[in-house]
């Protein structure tokens, strides 16, 4: 088995990997290894091949592909490991890394720190117990994107599309575009649950019907999918008899959810929040077990790669300070929590000697609010969504003059603030 | 009846049905001299009733006195270890619970003790502190319990796959995607059509599960007929695996076993079946009714379990008959038919016994049987990657660089594994996943679906287009890009 020791181990080569890389190698880490399970670097993004991308980091719409590429040429640049191709099989909490791929076999990764940078996954037509038969032609949105976009195959010409997150909006646009006739889209939420601009260019813009508050009940055909029954649903969710209505189609595509990937982390020990799916995290990006650093969507999905990156390089730096063993424990705990509508808040807990950016979403949509930062910083926000992240940050001199230990991120209406 | 054109092939002996049953007759009657040909309508074999089994090893202890079922069930158990070792399928003896709740329950749980006892199951009682000792996460309303520690779990689909395997080692020949279309008899001889082929055949055995009633009509036999009653059931993903060793069984229903919560021998667990009588003997649907009672059920078991986690649910028909037993025996009317019909629970469990019952029912018949010089009762299984240590695969890669590329990344499973499926007779993406796992696990398929497409067209020389889910119809993507907006051009 081949021995391999370096200062920081990436694990994942999209878009929050590839940034970690490059913030941990111009932080002095002098061995940096980026392990991608794929052909190639980029993640998902090099499916991604619409464009909005970078707006906030490069000030251009970039696509997905461009925007990765960006990165990859920056770590080509310098003299970061990178090895494709290769799936990690097992992280010990001694950041062992056990990986392999078809050239050299199995290898033993010794790392000084790790990042893990694994992404996510969709929810499934499983875990969502959609009744009916399991016909083919059910697919997740971002399997289809994929064989639109990189394989090259149309699943069918007749859609209907579950969920309105924004890789079913973006690929009820692609479909049409390649000829398909998308009949709905059905989302569960009084609201669509992608970013705004996305309903509007890639649904309003094509006349793709959006129907709120209704959900698919089951799903018809026993070969290839024929036709999905939809119905209307009331505020728990349950379907409201006498509002059910076929559909026919040979295509549903489903857009219900991400889940952050996290099973090599729960195996390396690392503690994980039941509200984010991914790790607790500190101020540094680091998880529960020393040396174990998180960050993108296995820490918590993100709807904008811009903050993605943003995130991940504060994950490396913090890694590549580790690595080089240049970093100190911060002398006073500050744990956050999350208050009235918000679900949740990254990272779970910081210090006061470092500068912190929070990301966080909410509960429910609201306007005219403003989003109280412990008392240290209230920011006024026309509108608040579930769908669109907010970020806020603090400095260490702010941190400093919270009194007690906790810090209560909360939503409260503009006139009592 | 129709005739038809097609000449006639001659075989000794022609099973009807690729499932459990067919394939464990294939398996027993490989061991003599015999010309067999086994026929499966679907383009694997396992793939009805069988493949939506819950995988149980029953104890024997269930069934009623002086019943088939009770007859075939525990020498089956019995069976299973030797089965197993021999075909290289894991067999999960991992034991059986029968909990009760109430004074009146457990007196039920010491009926079933007794029954047990008779027969030479190895069974235990258990009392509250015992079952909180073996079981910490049952119910606390439990208050004890029938433990029979030689139940198991196998995964019924790849049990198939190997006894086929193992009976084609041996001599047996098979077709896929054969379904009888048509059989009678003329002077005495037998035969049997598919859209292919016609075979005229000595003996035939109707092991064609909820179709057995109507291939017995075809021959004219209509004494029996097959009550379709569908389970559904639902699947955890593999982190909630360590919440109960052994299968819990409620005690019984009138109709059914109930829901039970079961440990399955690839690790996920899973809870059902429900068992409802339906009208279509290919209503595999699922259903919220069905999810409700099955989680009421469990949960009642089990009270942590959390439908949040679960990442897949399915529904089988069991081939109940309207005896409510098993039909084992001779056709009274057509010599030389034998009828293995009205296999429901515990089909799989006793399906090893009956089979190794049908060479008596072919003697009878009047069939000379030889066993063979040389018979091969060992079959090797796929090798698979994630059962090795790191050193094995490490030695694996630098052999067989294919083992190196990981393809379903929920369940570590190679293109290694992958290609050796099809290799074995995996057609579709069902197939593989149901032979090696790929797409069995939490993403469902949604990362490797596209490249397990890619394997199947590779390894079968077909277009990406023709691959199918589970067979003609089933095609997974339909079209080339492009294919689509041009043809709206075209129209326009």
């Amino acid at each position: 088995m081949k021995q391999v020791h370096v200062d920081v181990a990436v694990i994942g080569g999209g878009p929050a990997g590839l940034a970690a890389a490059l913030a941990a190698h111009s932080e002095g880490a002098g061995r940096v290894l980026i392990i991608e399970r794929n052909v190639e670097l980029g993640g998902i993004l090099q499916q991604c091949i619409h464009h909005g991308f970078g707006l906030h980091r490069f000030k251009q719409e970039l696509t997905g592909p461009e925007y990765a590429q960006r990165f990859i040429n920056l770590v080509k640049e310098t003299d970061i490991e990178v090895m494709l191709e290769t799936m990690v099989l097992e992280v010990t909490p001694e950041r062992k890394i056990y990986a392999v791929n078809s050239q050299t076999g199995m290898l033993e990764i010794n790392a000084k720190a790790v990042v893990l940078a694994m992404g996510c996954r969709e929810r499934t037509r499983g875990a969502l117990r959609i009744p009916g038969g399991r016909p083919a032609g059910v697919f997740s949105a971002g399997t289809a994107q994929r064989y639109v976009n990189i394989d090259g195959y149309m699943p069918g010409k007749k859609a209907v599309i579950l969920g309105s997150g924004d890789i079913g909006l973006i690929m009820a646009r692609r479909f049409t575009l390649e000829g398909a006739k998308v009949e709905a889209v059905v989302e569960v939420l009084p609201y669509a649950a992608g970013l705004t601009r996305n309903v509007v260019q890639c649904l309003e813009d094509y006349d793709i019907p959006l129907y709120l508050q209704s959900t698919v009940i089951e799903i018809h055909g026993t070969k290839r999918i024929e036709a999905v029954t939809i119905a209307q649903v009331d505020a728990q969710w349950n379907p409201i008899p006498g509002t059910e209505r076929k559909i026919e189609c040979d295509t549903l595509l489903l857009s219900v959810g991400l889940v952050p990937e996290n099973e090599l982390s729960s195996q390396a020990g690392v503690a994980i929040d039941p509200v984010t799916n991914g790790p607790l995290v500190d101020e540094s990006m680091m998880t529960n077990i020393p040396g174990i650093f998180a960050c993108g969507n296995v820490l918590h999905v993100h709807d904008l790669v811009d903050n993605v990156s943003r995130e991940s390089e504060r994950a490396g730096m913090y890694a590549g300070r580790f690595a080089v063993g240049s970093s100190n424990p911060a002398p006073r705990r500050i744990k956050v929590v999350a208050g009235d509508n918000i679900r949740y808040v990254v990272p779970h807990e910081v210090s006061t000697t470092e500068p912190v950016e929070f990301f966080m979403r909410v509960q429910r949509p609201e306007d005219s609010v403003v989003l109280d930062v412990g008392g240290l910083r209230q920011l006024k926000k026309t509108s608040v969504r579930p769908s669109e992240m907010l970020d806020v940050k603090i400095t260490p001199e702010q941190l400093q003059s919270l009194e007690g230990d906790t810090l209560v991120m909360q939503i409260v209406p503009q006139k009592e603030a | 009846m129709d005739r038809t054109k097609k000449k006639a092939t001659k075989v000794q002996v022609v099973i009807v049905g690729g499932g459990i049953i067919g394939t464990a007759v294939a398996r027993e009657l490989s061991r003599y001299k015999l010309d067999v040909l086994l026929l499966e309508a679907e383009p694997e074999v396992g793939w009805g009733t069988t493949k939506a089994n819950s995988g149980i090893v029953h104890g024997g202890f269930h069934e009623e006195p002086g019943t088939l079922k009770a007859k075939y069930c525990f020498p089956g158990n019995q069976m299973y270890p030797q089965l197993c070792e021999e075909l290289d399928v894991c067999f999960k003896q991992n034991g059986i619970l029968m909990v009760a709740r109430t004074p009146e329950e457990m007196d039920t749980v010491q009926l079933y003790y007794e029954r047990g006892k008779e027969r030479g199951v190895n069974v235990r009682l258990l009392n509250q502190e015992e079952v909180v000792a073996q079981e910490p996460n049952l119910d606390p309303g439990i208050i004890g319990a029938l433990y029979a520690p030689e139940g198991g779990s196998v995964m019924p689909f790849e049990l198939a796959a190997a006894l086929m395997e193992n009976a084609v080692q041996n001599g047996v020949n098979f077709r896929v995607n054969a379904e009888v279309i048509n059989a009678w008899t003329e002077d005495g001889k037998k035969y049997l059509e598919t859209e292919e082929e016609v075979f005229e055949a000595d003996y035939v055995i109707n092991a064609a599960g909820l179709f057995s009633d109507d291939l017995a009509r075809m021959f004219g036999d209509d004494y029996f007929s097959i009550r379709p009653r569908k389970g559904e059931e639902y699947i955890f993903d593999l982190s909630v695996r360590d919440v109960v060793k052994s299968t819990i069984f409620p005690v019984p229903g009138k109709i059914s076993k109930g829901i039970l919560v079961i440990p399955t021998a690839a690790g996920n667990l899973m809870m059902g079946p429900t068992g409802d009588n339906v009208d279509e003997k290919e209503d595999l649907g699922t259903t919220q009714d069905g999810f409700n009672r099955v989680f009421e059920g469990a949960k009642s078991l089990v009270p942590s379990l959390n439908p949040r986690q679960i990442i897949a649910q399915f529904a089988g028909v069991r081939a109940a008959s309207d005896r409510g037993d098993f039909i084992v025996e001779l056709s009274p009317n057509v010599p030389g038919l034998v009828h293995l019909a009205g296999i429901e629970s515990p089909g799989l469990t006793a399906a090893p016994a009956i089979a190794a019952d049908v060479p008596r029912l072919l003697k009878e018949a009047g069939l000379e049987l030889e066993q063979k010089e040389h018979f091969e009762p060992r079959r090797r299984d796929v090798l698979r990657f994630g059962s090795l240590s790191r050193e094995e695969q490490d030695a694996l890669v630098k052999k067989d660089p294919s083992y190196g590329r990981i393809i379903c990344r929920c369940e570590s499973i190679t293109e290694g594994e992958i290609v050796d499926a099809i290799h074995r007779g995996a057609r579709t993406l069902d197939g593989i996943k149901f032979r090696v796992r790929a797409g069995a696990g939490r993403c469902q398929g949604g990362f490797c679906q596209p490249l397990i497409t890619q394997l199947l067209s590779r390894e079968l020389d077909i277009p990406v287009t023709a691959v199918t889910k589970a067979g003609p119809g089933s095609e997974q993507v339909k079209f080339v890009a492009k294919e689509l907006s041009e043809m709206e051009v075209a129209k326009s």
